[in-house]
């Protein structure tokens, strides 16, 4: 593994998340899918990688696996020198929107993970975390009450109020309009910077994928490999009309074989 | 006026009624008015609390019996696919049989009277209400399960907190859909096993000279009594907490 040094995260700090030769076969009536060929890669405390690949190339697989929802038939994922045997409260998945509860509030959504907080710091936690995603004023509306975008920003709060070493994000935001989505995108960044978190980011979008990311791991279509690991040396926040991050960009529509033309 | 129209519409009905008994110079149908002193009579012998009361004694019986007895199985074999697997055509093959066909029966194992009835009205309900708890179940989007477990929560908290307000929409339209079918039942089931009720008071007052002015007014009673029983189920669907279940569907 060559060494990376991350354009934020120190290229010093200890590996957090590894990758270990992890194969997925999924078998239905008889016949087998391989769906992930020997994923192998280190993510470092701290560090934000975007997994980039198209569309059903089973970059979610990953993700679910390394959340522990799923056991690859083939090697491991090692998370603090331990492996990972089922899902954990120190990790959490991030889904899109459809993961909020539509049966609580805003607020009940954000506490869920603190029943074993005293209510006192539990409504402490759940107020700091509303001003934290910019949701004041809407603590007790229901999910069927916001939109989108405010939806999101639920579940990544509930997420963060159990202060989670990692959070798994999975298209995190696909199903929201390109406006909301720049607008998050910027808000989860400034949220990472907060709280240091190591943040796994499944994406099909080249152009996310480079606004975020220290390193974007591109991926092949099925069975999904690593194609090649990108590291974007731009610091936050980053000028999306400089030459550095065009470069980049460009050199992953490149390698993925889209020329950047409509 | 939105609230207005149904009265209306009512009115002219009972106005139509009123006009056409008098046109034909009905001897055995009453009007509108011969009912409302048929029940104003029910009322002066105190048979009108009476019959009310036991119909709806056998009801909560035989309705709360089933619901604490299927709704537990059927969230279990919604949870536990074999179960479904092993009960489900079982389920289907007796679904169809109207619970009428178990009058006999009921009869022969309870004899006449209150028990035969709850029967009744329990496996009216039974079946149903354990259909709604299994699709219920299978209904539960797996995104929230997975939420419940990476949050770390126990088996009795994943229950409590993720498993019962999942289930609680549809299985309230269940609840409420089964308890129209239980009064449906109960008036059958006293035309035959017992002799008090509703049920009773119609087949009574017809078998005892041609009463029909007290027909009726059983029907309008039972008609009334369903239309409160739902109007209060229906209460509990604009529960904030449960609304989510209706809406976009």
């Amino acid at each position: 593994m060559a060494q990376v040094v991350s354009a934020v995260a120190p290229g010093t700090a200890p590996i957090k998340v590894r990758f270990q030769g992890v194969n997925m076969v999924f078998s239905t009536d008889g016949a087998s899918i391989e769906v992930l060929k020997d994923i192998s890669l280190d993510i470092r405390r701290g560090e934000f990688v975007c997994f980039l690949g198209p569309s059903g190339c089973g970059k979610s697989t990953l993700l679910n696996i390394v959340g522990g929802f799923l056991q690859p038939t083939g090697g491991s994922v090692i998370i603090d020198q331990e492996p990972v045997r089922g899902p954990d409260p120190r990790r959490i998945f991030v889904f899109q929107e459809r993961g909020v509860f539509p049966w609580l509030t805003a607020e009940g959504n954000i506490g869920f993970g603190l029943f074993d907080l005293p209510t006192k710091e539990r409504s402490r936690r759940i107020e700091h975390y509303i001003r934290l995603v910019g949701l004041q004023g809407f603590e007790r509306a229901y999910p069927q009450e916001l939109s989108g975008g405010m939806k999101q920003r639920v579940e990544v709060a509930r997420a963060l109020a159990v202060n989670p070493d990692v959070l798994f994000l999975d298209e995190p935001f696909g199903a929201l309009d390109s406006i909301t989505r720049l607008i998050m995108r910027g808000e989860l960044l400034r949220i990472w910077q907060a709280e240091r978190k190591t943040v796994l980011f499944v994406t099909h979008d080249i152009e996310e994928s480079v606004q975020l990311a220290d390193r974007v791991v591109v991926m092949t279509a099925r069975p999904a490999s690593i194609r090649r690991i990108v590291e974007i040396d731009i610091a936050h926040p980053r000028d999306l009309s400089s030459r550095r991050y065009i470069e980049l960009r460009d050199s992953i529509f490149e390698e993925i074989g889209l020329a950047h033309k409509v | 006026m939105r609230k207005l129209l149904p009265f209306i519409v009512i009115v002219i009905l009972i106005a139509a009624w009123h006009f056409a008994v008098l046109w034909w110079h009905s001897m055995i149908i009453p009007g509108p008015w011969a009912v409302v002193t048929g029940i104003a009579e029910l009322a002066r012998k105190g048979l009108l609390v009476k019959y009310v009361v036991a119909s709806l004694y056998r009801v909560t019986w035989g309705y709360l019996s089933a619901v604490i007895l299927a709704i537990p199985f059927g969230l279990f074999l919604g949870w536990f696919r074999r179960g479904e697997r092993a009960f489900n055509p079982l389920i289907q093959l007796l679904r169809p049989i109207s619970p009428l066909a178990w009058i006999p029966i009921s009869i022969l194992w309870f004899g006449v009277g209150d028990l035969a009835a709850i029967f009744l009205i329990f496996l009216a309900s039974f079946l149903p209400l354990a259909v709604t708890a299994m699709n219920a179940v299978n209904g539960i989007d797996t995104v929230h399960l997975n939420v419940g477990r990476n949050f770390g929560l126990s088996r009795t908290r994943l229950i409590r907190s993720v498993i019962y307000p999942a289930v609680m929409p549809q299985l309230i339209v269940g609840l409420r859909i089964t308890l129209g079918i239980a009064w449906l039942v109960v008036v059958a089931a006293e035309m035959i096993a017992v002799n008090s009720g509703l049920g009773f008071l119609i087949i009574d007052a017809r078998n005892a000279g041609n009463r029909y002015d007290l027909v009726i007014a059983g029907m309008v009673l039972i008609g009334t009594i369903g239309l409160l029983l739902d109007t209060v189920m229906r209460r509990l669907e604009q529960l904030k907490t449960l609304r989510w279940g209706y809406e976009n569907k």
